[in-house]
């Protein structure tokens, strides 16, 4: 897979989508990163299901999971946008766990990592711009357009100012999207790469095996990099909806 | 004489928050690279979201000129003039991101 017949090293093969469950999955054009869409979901709803069913007063192990990333998203949110920040809680929960078991999952080898696809983390921020923006129309009606207009300027830079203004909204789209499919790809690029060169020095052999150690050695400390940066990125992906929701609900 | 914290006298709780401290059970509450904000605040996490926030903006700046001379037929004219107007956004969004905060 890492090192293919003409010597070069392929590391974007790994996000290649493939149609899976033969026939059927080709028809109905289910790929790898569907597949673990779904899996992401499912195993959001069994920790939750499956950690909250002892009911325990004191906590196991999943429960203590369960209870504790409730607390730390509902935390965020009213921290992040006020009182009125419950109201939004099961959207940020909801595309905080996607993304964090979306993340986690690609770390573990022959997994794919959905989140490392631009068409998907441009979904959810266009859904994230979507939603924010509906809300502060029905917050505010059309008082929500003085959001681009800036108080004390000279009245000449107004339009420019909007102008300007407008293009940060919508860069918003991007930013928010480009941030988490940067991150994935390039930590899963390093591990292809490296894990070639693992590959490729090891079957030099002799003297050939010290770089490859070394190169290994790499690998296990990305692997725990990558962990890091999981977990980071669903975390500043909420911890941003949450700002712009913010930003919405109060205008400022 | 002084009492050092954790002798004999303090009370449980100052006895136990010293002996915590001193297995080192008491680390930092929050994994490093996290700051109050939430955001990432190493040097890299930096770079990375001002090279994103000044690209974002003009990408976008660019692709509104760009739809627009389309739309109107004046093919250079409308691209040309948002760059400027994108850059400019990119560093608005840059220093709304880092500028200290005024009350």
């Amino acid at each position: 897979m890492a090192a293919e017949g003409h010597g070069g090293i392929d590391a974007l093969s790994q996000f290649k989508l493939v149609p899976v469950f033969g026939h059927l999955g080709e028809t109905l054009h289910i790929s790898q990163a569907n597949v673990m869409m779904a899996v992401a979901g499912v195993l959001t709803l069994l920790l939750m299901w499956v950690g909250m069913s002892p009911r325990a007063m004191i906590p196991g192990r999943l429960q203590s999971a369960a209870e504790m990333s409730y607390e730390m998203v509902l935390n965020l949110c009213v921290e992040q946008i006020g009182h009125e920040g419950k109201r939004y809680f099961p959207f940020v929960f909801t595309l905080f766990f996607f993304i964090l078991f979306g993340n986690l999952m690609g770390v573990f080898p022959l997994i794919f990592t959905f989140t490392s696809h631009i068409a998907v983390t441009l979904a959810l921020s266009l859904f994230v711009f979507l939603l924010v923006t509906f809300v502060a129309l029905k917050e505010h009606g059309l008082h929500f357009f003085s959001y681009f207009v800036p108080t004390g300027i000279p009245v000449v830079l107004t339009p420019l100012m909007v102008l300007i203004e407008v293009i940060s909204y919508l860069s918003r789209i991007i930013s928010l999207s480009v941030r988490l499919f940067a991150n994935m790809m390039a930590g899963h690029v390093m591990l292809e790469v490296f894990g070639a060169f693992v590959v490729m020095l090891g079957a030099a052999g002799g003297i050939y095996l010290v770089p490859a150690a070394l190169s290994l050695s790499v690998n296990v400390v990305l692997i725990g990099f990558e962990l890091l940066v999981a977990a980071l990125q669903a975390y500043v992906f909420a911890i941003l909806t949450c700002i712009y929701l913010h930003d919405a609900v109060h205008l400022h | 004489m002084r009492e050092e914290p954790g002798g004999p006298d303090s009370s449980f709780e100052e006895r136990l928050k010293a002996a915590r401290s001193r297995r080192g059970l008491d680390g930092p509450t929050e994994p490093k690279g996290f700051n109050p904000d939430g955001l990432e605040s190493s040097p890299m996490g930096i770079g990375l979201r001002v090279g994103i926030e000044l690209v974002a903006a003009l990408v976008v700046a660019v692709a509104i000129g760009y739809g627009l001379d389309w739309l109107f037929g004046t093919k250079p004219i409308l691209t040309a003039a948002f760059v400027p107007v994108g850059g400019a956004a990119g560093v608005w969004n840059v220093w709304r991101t880092f500028a200290p905060k005024s009350g």
